[in-house]
């Protein structure tokens, strides 16, 4: 028992950042599949995608009252509002010729300025005060320490939304049809589908995802003026760590991000600052003998 | 007889708009003097903007990234070490060409969409790294206090509003000429053939991984380089200068003007910050909604920049007589971003 | 004696499909050889091979007696291999000068090489013959993406020529090109420096025994027959192969 004690003494201080990172990792994971997806599918850039993501936050902090249908309540209205948001984002997209890659992140960025501004608008310039419910307020003995009980639930509930993801794309035909899309952009333009159904299709799950995160997530990056940017920049380097190739990969790369935003920022205060970089920087060291290879021969 | 009357036109248009920017300063009051001369500077990040985007067709959101290196290296380098404009430009496109050439790694092999989110990731970690960086640089609040430069070594300090943007414009000016020069290079001559067609270039026997690489340092210099001017233009530098929106705006403006044309970046990049302060002087509460709706309105209206109705250039990524080819490349490209 | 390039058993599958299987090919310094066979014989796959396109399965290249497998394309043609595709492939917003000054840099002499400006403009001598030859003096400033299709072929020969290749390899070079054009094309590679060989990929037969000296049947990604011209016309497989394939 005391050699136990002694063990978990060490890494004490580190558990609770580990877990917290975790749930970071979770949450940016939900985040930024909605963003693989919109790239990997539709192969488009969407800059307005911490916007969706901002939709879900601020109508949680706006229904959230303590009680459980108020979440139930939010987590509906979140994520078909920033659904919503994703088929009218895909209409303005309509006009643009597909494959005009630079005009449409340009418009998805015209549309992320001016949706911020009306969310600023519309819930005040403060950032919110975001009440989970009243049962899960309070917090829990995690190996000896308190947790706050809402992150640990967190946990749960995005890795259920992860493997439900996870079924979708390996086991329905909708999964496959993604899967396929990914690995060959030309097969979508055979399917017979008019690519603006698909774009609007693809959109509206990538800010329903967005937007469930949004909500579920509020009390960990919670709304405000930065949150949009915050989460566009995390997916980003998500998808540029994990690839489009795998949701495996898409997690991984996630929950590094989590892990060093809570995890490394303790053990390595003094490097906080660069661990992002080192770690597109470590990736690249791993990918290095191809790219070296390719040196070489051109 | 047509291309020599519009050369000309051209031409004279260039001398009257340069001839508008020397006078300028006497003509308007010392607040627009300073707001232009960091207009200045930010077109310069266009024209960089610009030569990766549209010569050498890798669009660009993160020519903050170098811009704000320069930019901060000239500032530190101000205050601790030297206040002689000469050293700082060219510590500044330094720095600007080291971040460049450290990032090269990753967007050497990228392409089309795939570059854009890349470069955007690695402007917005420079963003993050200078607001928690605050031994250097001062984290969120900025650098102030930076010392006014001497342009050359035993002139005197440059104390007007004036006198920084003369400052400025000789210098965006003598950049700009070098960069026009560089163009008319084999070096130009390859970067425009690699936009077409860059297995046919390959085909040919070139070295296309180093010319990308060599037009992506080289952009990054000019990028930092301007950063070292935004430091003179402000006297003040924050992380705030240096976010997306500005990489976004630029990139804009440089799709107005034409991406491919130097001229026409430096024009829409102008245009385009000038609208954005314009907007926020006037209407502080809602012009990131109005810039908002102006980006949407812009994109409509000029889907691939002005310069291509007259046929001379073609659409940024895509060039029509080899629609798939480029297709394939970025689709190759994908792979890459896998471990 | 070393053949200038050699192929060994060199094999290409995509997915179920095999393209090549265990082909062999050597192309002697100034042999004009020539590619037939039906549609989907391999035989542009067998020029990807050569040109570093494509990596096979299994199989060697050799230029020289040296193992060129781990080259790209780029390094290839640096080499002296260099290649017309099917699909004339031009820089379409530089002018025809243009096009061929990028094309000849890689391997251009210049007496002073470190000279501002001295490669770019041997390279430049190079494009006024090149441009006079192919007939496309008219239209040397022109934007290649604004010429016509077949004037486009002939720019794209003429950057081949311009590489200062030591094997020449065409795809097709005369598709899509007019009578004239083609009675062009043929003198042109008559004309060509008797050192450089060529491996020529064509459909009409009459061009392959015009041009060519030695000649490979290919057929399902196996070499079929081979021999001069004169014992290909008469073999009794070849006619079979071509009365179900390709007239």
């Amino acid at each position: 028992m005391i050699a136990v004690a002694a063990g978990t003494n060490r890494i004490d201080p580190y558990l609770i950042p580990a877990l917290d990172g975790v749930a970071y990792g979770l949450l940016v994971f939900v985040a930024a599949s909605g963003l693989v997806f919109c790239f990997g599918v539709a192969n488009i850039l969407n800059l307005a995608h911490g916007t969706l993501y901002a939709i879900g936050g601020y109508t949680a902090a706006a229904l959230l009252d303590g009680g459980w249908a108020s979440l139930a309540l939010a987590l509906t209205v979140g994520v078909l509002a920033a659904a919503a948001a994703g088929v009218l984002l895909a209409g303005l997209l309509t006009p643009i010729a597909t494959g005009n890659h630079l005009t449409q992140a340009l418009l998805t960025f015209g549309v992320a300025l001016a949706g911020g501004s009306l969310l600023v608008a519309g819930f005040g310039p403060d950032d919110p005060q975001v009440r989970v419910p009243a049962a899960l307020d309070g917090s829990v003995a995690v190996a000896g320490h308190r947790y706050a009980a809402y992150r640990l639930v967190f946990i749960v509930v995005a890795a259920l939304i992860a493997a439900a993801l996870y079924l979708v794309v390996r086991r329905t035909r909708a999964g496959m049809l993604v899967r396929a899309a990914v690995g060959d952009p030309e097969m979508v333009a055979c399917l017979g589908v008019s690519p603006a159904r698909i774009r609007a299709g693809v959109l509206a799950a990538a800010g329903a995802l967005a937007g469930a995160a949004g909500v579920l997530g509020a009390p960990i990056i919670g709304p405000g003026t930065d949150t949009a940017d915050t989460v566009l920049l995390l997916s980003l380097v998500v998808v540029v760590l994990g690839g489009l190739g795998s949701m495996a990969g898409t997690l991984l790369a996630a929950l590094a991000i989590g892990e060093i935003q809570t995890l490394g920022v303790a053990l390595l205060p003094s490097a906080a600052p660069f661990l992002l970089f080192a770690a597109m920087a470590a990736v690249l060291a791993v990918r290095a003998r191809g790219l070296a290879a390719r040196w070489r021969t051109t | 007889m047509r291309d020599e009357v519009i050369r000309w036109a051209r031409a004279a248009v260039a001398v009257l708009v340069l001839a508008g920017l020397v006078v300028a300063p006497w003509v308007v009051d010392d607040y627009t003097t300073a707001i232009l001369a960091r207009t200045l500077a930010l077109a310069l990040v266009g024209v960089s903007v610009a030569l990766l985007t549209g010569v050498a067709g890798m669009p660009t959101l993160g020519q903050t990234a170098p811009y704000a290196a320069g930019a901060y290296a000239s500032a530190v380098l101000g205050s601790r070490i030297s206040d002689v404009g000469v050293v700082q430009v060219a510590v500044a496109a330094g720095a600007g060409a080291v971040l460049a050439a450290l990032t090269v790694p990753l967007v050497v092999h990228a392409r089309g969409v795939i570059i854009l989110m890349i470069t955007l990731a690695i402007g917005e970690l420079v963003v993050t790294v200078l607001g928690r960086w605050r031994s250097v640089t001062g984290g969120t609040d900025g650098l102030a206090g930076i010392p006014a430069v001497r342009p050359f070594w035993g002139l005197p300090a440059l104390a007007t509003d004036q006198a920084r943007y003369l400052y400025t414009l000789v210098v965006v000016a003598t950049l700009v000429g070098a960069v026009l020069l560089l163009l008319r290079t084999r070096a130009g001559l390859l970067l425009r053939a690699g936009r077409d067609d860059e297995t046919r270039l390959r085909a040919s026997g070139h070295r296309v991984p180093l010319q990308v690489s060599g037009a992506h340092v080289a952009a990054g210099a000019i990028a930092g380089a301007a950063g070292s001017l935004l430091v003179v233009a402000q006297q003040y530098i924050s992380p705030a200068d240096f976010g997306f929106d500005t990489s976004a705006l630029l990139l804009l403006g440089v799709v107005i003007g034409g991406t491919a044309s130097v001229g026409g970046a430096l024009v829409g990049a102008a245009l385009v910050i000038a609208a954005r302060d314009w907007l926020f002087g006037v209407l502080p509460g809602q012009a990131p909604l109005v810039l908002g709706a102006l980006f949407v309105a812009t994109v409509y209206l000029l889907p691939s920049g002005v310069t291509r109705a007259r046929g001379r250039l073609r659409p940024v990524t895509v060039p029509p007589t080899h629609q798939d080819a480029p297709a394939a490349r970025e689709h190759a490209t994908v792979p890459e971003l896998r471990p | 004696m070393t053949p200038l390039l050699s192929a060994q058993d060199v094999r290409v599958r995509y997915g179920a499909l095999t393209a090549l299987d265990g082909v062999d090919l050597a192309i002697h310094d100034g042999q004009r050889h020539a590619l037939i066979g039906p549609n989907g014989a391999g035989k542009t796959t067998l020029l990807n091979v050569i040109a570093g396109a494509t990596t096979p399965q299994r199989g060697a290249v050799r230029l020289d007696g040296r193992d060129i497998g781990r080259l790209g394309p780029a390094a290839r043609a640096r080499r002296g291999i260099n290649r017309i595709h099917q699909r004339p492939a031009v820089f379409s917003t530089l002018t025809a000068t243009e096009n061929i000054v990028v094309a000849a840099l890689p391997r251009v002499i210049a007496r002073r090489r470190w000279w501002p400006g001295e490669r770019r403009r041997a390279a430049q001598h190079r494009a006024g013959p090149l441009l006079d030859q192919m007939g496309l003096a008219d239209v040397a400033a022109v934007p290649a993406g604004h010429l016509a299709h077949g004037q486009r072929r002939q720019l794209e020969i003429a950057m081949a020529l311009a590489g200062r290749p030591r094997l020449l390899l065409l795809d097709e070079p005369a598709a899509g090109l007019s009578a004239t054009e083609v009675g062009r094309l043929v003198d042109l590679l008559r004309a060509l420096p008797r050192a450089v060989a060529v491996l020529l990929v064509e459909h009409r037969l009459d061009l392959v025994y015009a041009l060519s000296d030695t000649v490979t049947v290919l057929r399902d990604g196996q070499t079929l027959a081979a021999g001069t011209p004169d014992e290909i016309r008469t073999s009794p497989l070849v006619r079979q192969a071509y009365a179900d394939g390709v007239a």
